[in-house]
């Protein structure tokens, strides 16, 4: 029997989660509990709707043409995507199939054979590192660094293309320091192709309220260009590419 | 070869009227990029100060001036000018720009409601003249409507048509004016009169005769109107400014004459693109003066203006002309249409700013070269002006010549016409069949005593058998009344330049259309899929709904409604074309609404989709605000499998997007928009409008209009000044879907 998934929601004009234009498949549950989601509704593993691969598979070919014309495709992001390895192997060998590029946008926090196998159909990860101090990164996301530094080395040693995130949060994830070593450490991963850094924003605060969720950043301000700046700048030291999504 | 005409390709253009023959043998196809293009000059700049000073005048007014006694004709008004010194492309519709001018033979009252409206009065001679001694249109058509069709008139299951004032919607080919000079175009008509001298002539040979005589009149008038400016257009234009000025008079001269809801202009870029190349290749004019002829041509069509009421405002507002020029799409030997002269067209929206008019409409194909796409998708994104529509489709159906009327008419230009139709409201007719004919307002017996639904539960088969009822007495209802004003409108009122640019023996389509068709399918889903209770007031009649349960909504690309909305376009279709129309037209429809969406939900009760009484319907084919879930492209692909063969006057999608979720940069907004557009059109959609900007920047221009002299917006089927719109239809436009994410 086939593994049945659980998706929050569809978007079939995603245009910032990979290149060209991507149906975008929110999946449902997080092992994260990140201070700045902005998608706090999709932590909850029991909730969401369940498709089996097939029908999930249906709603994305449907939009081949316009990927095909800009280059796009699908992107499974979340939630976290990886806990339900499993099901997504089963789309993305479909889509592979049919020749669609197949992104994964995730925290990097499994890695198990299930998931090593779903990399093997994965055309391009979005790993998001979202701070490069073990301390910061456990008071922002409940869990620890070490399995996303692991799922990296992964990547790189079986050359998937990477692209890194990374959440500008005044006062939480601007220590410098921290961005400096991470910029350095990355210089090392030569799948990484660019890293894209996301100013945070206040658009899933009402989420936090609807769900009666304990929100802490509601004094916290969106960053303005000039920290998105600086960041991108220590970022280039790496000599990778940096875009900036404001 | 005629002098004039020195340098082009013969072909059979040179000894028969055929624009589309001289273009194919002489136009150059450009497939590089924008960077050829110019500012405007100092001239332009200076010329366009003083127009805007009068339009904020205008804006503040309401109108700037009006003719209160002269009926305009062709030749009613001496020449009039803004700034003769900078002034290089000449001509008003009356002795002042701006000025609107009164056209009565479309109906009186109109007239003179108008002006009160303004705080004019109308010349009580010409009150007079109009009422007593010559006939209007409005006149003849209400001594021919049957009760049936006032009552329908009044209760709205049709409106907006043109039975008042101008029907519009019809394109001169005014490129003949410059390719042939109108002296040629006299003898043609001269000869195509001679050979209707039959020895049995019948009334359809009699009425023929006397309209070439009238066109013969008007393209007399026509040269005595550019004499006045100096001009003599008898002879074919012989460079640059005279094919341009040539063009435009021809134009000037139907718009002086003809106020109909549409003016549109056809397609003339590539066309007057040929003038410029050969011009640019002898050296006789430089970039900068072609573009200055372009923008200050542009200029002008941006100066249109008609007088309009406030009731007409309500249904189309923001002071609309549908000054439609067709840019771009692709020949049928594959060669592109796409010119320089198509990118300066678009330039224009830089070189003065963005603005509604001319509605400038790109002709999309897979096929366009790479960089016009690029182009144009930078054009929307900086300005929201430009409107798209599917060429791949249409070429198929009407060659490669043929110009958008209004928002998504396509005609083949100077061999094709349309007889204007406005729309039935399906969403009403839905309520009918439920309520046996009686309107859920007023519980007045519109349509015929058919048995209401009496169940306290909808059933999908019941209903759509008295729904598929009650639209074959729509349809036939529709065509009558629809036969009656093209026939007042011949008779009375008929647009003797405009078809003087035409062949003789014109195609002739009874363009009809249809509003509330997301509602219709939203409904006829809800009825399926969920359990929807009738409310009923204490006279029996159904006046709201209750719905249990969820349904699937138009937009969400779910066959399971989507071919509900399929359905019912066939359907009405079919049911129209059974129905015999005027003059031997052939049937289309379109799903286009304009801003009429707002009147028409404000006259519509509750609706079985959960819609309450009154609320606006979605604009043209659009599905309804907030229930498309999945994305904008899935609510497109919903759109898109509207069959073009059912409505073959046109499709009308609006799409309003923030920066944001286009893509993180211009490099990639602009490549995922002409993905979008490429995706779209694949999947045979007809048309798109689109727009892209932020919800905050139309709330500061509610509060702040005057921060916001040129905010353009697209709507249904043309742009208009946001500001310009009235606060309720604001305030649509903003609430209705927004891709944000």
């Amino acid at each position: 029997m086939a593994e049945v998934g659980r998706i929050h929601s569809l978007e079939s004009f995603g245009t910032v989660d990979g290149p060209g234009i991507r149906f975008v498949v929110f999946m449902q549950g997080c092992p994260l509990r990140c201070q700045y989601c902005h998608n706090p509704d999709t932590w909850d593993v029991n909730r969401g709707t369940e498709y089996t691969p097939e029908a999930l598979f249906e709603e994305i070919i449907k939009y081949r043409s316009y990927m095909k014309f800009s280059g796009g495709g699908v992107t499974f992001t979340g939630g976290e995507p990886l806990l339900q390895a499993g099901f997504l192997l089963e789309v993305s060998k479909l889509c592979k199939d049919k020749g669609i590029s197949v992104a994964l946008d995730t925290s990097g926090f499994i890695l198990n054979n299930t998931v090593k196998e779903l990399l093997e159909y994965t055309d391009l990860v979005l790993l998001d590192i979202k701070n490069y101090d073990p301390v910061v990164y456990k008071t922002l996301t409940g869990v620890s660094l070490s399995p996303t530094l692991k799922f990296l080395d992964y990547l790189r040693e079986k050359n998937i293309r990477t692209w890194i995130r990374y959440v500008v949060v005044p006062r939480l994830t601007d220590n410098l320091d921290s961005v400096r070593q991470l910029s350095g450490h990355l210089d090392n991963y030569p799948n990484v192709e660019k890293i894209e850094l996301l100013a945070f924003h206040k658009m899933g605060e009402y989420k936090w309220k609807e769900l009666g969720l304990e929100y802490k950043l509601y004094d916290t301000k969106e960053p303005d260009r000039e920290l998105m700046k600086r960041i991108a700048d220590i970022m280039g030291t790496s000599g990778k590419t940096v875009t900036l999504n404001i | 070869m005629r002098p004039e005409w020195h340098d082009f390709e013969g072909g059979s253009w040179t000894t028969e009227i055929n624009v589309r023959s001289f273009i194919q043998h002489n136009y150059t196809p450009y497939l590089g990029d924008e960077s050829f293009l110019t500012g405007p000059t100092e001239r332009t700049l200076k010329l366009w100060e003083k127009a805007r000073e009068l339009m904020k005048i205008e804006h503040e007014k309401g109108i700037l001036d009006a003719e209160t006694s002269k009926p305009s004709t062709i030749t009613t008004f001496g020449p009039g000018y803004l700034d003769k010194e900078n002034e290089v492309i000449v001509g008003f519709q009356t002795d002042k720009p701006l000025k609107r001018g009164i056209m009565p033979s479309g109906g009186i009252r109109v007239v003179k409601k108008a002006l009160e409206a303004y705080g004019y009065t109308l010349d009580r001679k010409t009150e007079e003249i109009y009422t007593q001694n010559r006939k209007t249109h409005n006149d003849g058509v209400f001594d021919a409507y049957t009760d049936a069709m006032r009552k329908a008139r009044h209760s709205g299951i049709i409106t907006g048509l043109p039975d008042a004032y101008g029907r519009g919607r019809i394109i001169g080919d005014y490129r003949r004016v410059a390719l042939y000079g109108v002296d040629f175009l006299i003898e043609e008509k001269k000869q195509a009169k001679k050979l209707l001298e039959n020895p049995n002539l019948g009334s359809p040979d009699i009425r023929l005769r006397e309209e070439l005589s009238e066109q013969i009149k008007a393209l007399v008038q026509l040269k005595e109107m550019a004499a006045s400016y100096g001009y003599d257009i008898s002879q074919p234009a012989k460079d640059s400014f005279e094919a341009t000025q040539w063009t435009y008079f021809a134009y000037l001269g139907a718009i002086k004459e003809q106020d109909g809801a549409a003016m549109s202009l056809g397609r003339v870029s590539t066309f007057l693109d040929i003038y410029y190349e050969r011009d640019l290749r002898e050296g006789k004019i430089t970039e900068e003066e072609v573009q200055e002829l372009v923008d200050q041509f542009v200029m002008k069509l941006r100066m249109v203006r008609f007088l309009r009421t406030p009731e007409y405002n309500d249904l189309f507002s923001g002071d609309p002309t549908w000054v439609t020029e067709s840019i771009g799409g692709m020949g049928v030997d594959g060669r592109t249409l796409v010119t320089k002269t198509s990118y300066r067209f678009l330039h224009t929206l830089y070189n003065l700013g963005p603005a509604p008019e001319p509605n400038l409409t790109v002709l999309w194909s897979i096929s366009l070269p790479e960089p016009f796409k690029r182009y144009c998708a930078k054009v929307s994104i900086d300005t929201s002006s430009i409107q798209y529509e599917n060429d791949d489709i249409m070429r198929d159906v009407w060659g490669d010549d043929y110009g958008i009327a209004c928002c998504v008419s396509a005609m083949r230009i100077g061999k094709q016409m349309q007889f204007f139709g406005a729309r039935a409201n399906l969403a009403k007719a839905l309520l009918y069949a439920i309520n046996g004919g009686r309107d859920e307002l007023s519980g007045e017996q519109v349509a015929p005593m058919f048995a209401p639904i009496t169940s306290e539960y909808l059933d999908y088969n019941e209903v759509m058998a008295k729904f598929d009822q009650m639209l074959d007495w729509l349809a036939e209802l529709y065509i009558n009344t629809l036969n009656v004003i093209h026939y007042m409108h011949d008779k009375y009122n008929y647009e003797r330049l405009q078809m003087a640019l035409h062949d003789v023996d014109v195609f002739r389509t009874q363009a009809c259309g249809i509003a509330g068709l997301s509602v219709v399918a939203d409904s006829l889903s809800a009825i399926k899929y969920a359990r929807v209770k009738a409310i009923r007031n204490e006279d029996g009649l159904v006046t709201d709904y209750e719905i249990e349960g969820e349904y699937p909504a138009f937009g969400n690309n779910d066959d399971r409604v989507d071919m509900i909305a399929v359905d019912v376009v066939e359907r009405f279709m079919n049911k129209l074309r059974k129905i015999k129309t005027y003059r031997g037209a052939y049937h289309t429809l379109s799903i286009l609404t304009i801003t009429s969406n707002v009147v028409y939900g404000k006259k519509t009760g509750s609706t079985p989709d959960g819609r309450k009484k009154g609320e606006p319907f979605a604009p043209g084919a659009n599905p309804m605000h907030g229930r498309d879930k999945n994305g904008a492209i899935a609510s497109m692909a919903s759109v898109a499998k509207l069959p073009y063969k059912y409505a073959e006057d046109g499709i009308s999608y609006t799409f309003s997007i923030v920066p944001r979720a286009l893509g993180k940069d211009m490099e990639d907004r602009i490549h995922n928009l002409v993905g979008l557009l490429d995706g779209y059109f694949r999947s045979k959609g007809h048309h798109i409008n689109v727009n892209v900007f932020d919800r905050e920047t139309l709330l500061d221009a509610m509060e702040h209009p005057e921060k916001y002299p040129q905010l353009t917006i697209r709507v249904s089927g043309y742009a208009v000044n946001f500001i310009k719109l009235n606060r309720e239809q604001q305030l649509d436009v903003i609430n209705r879907t927004f891709h944000e994410r």
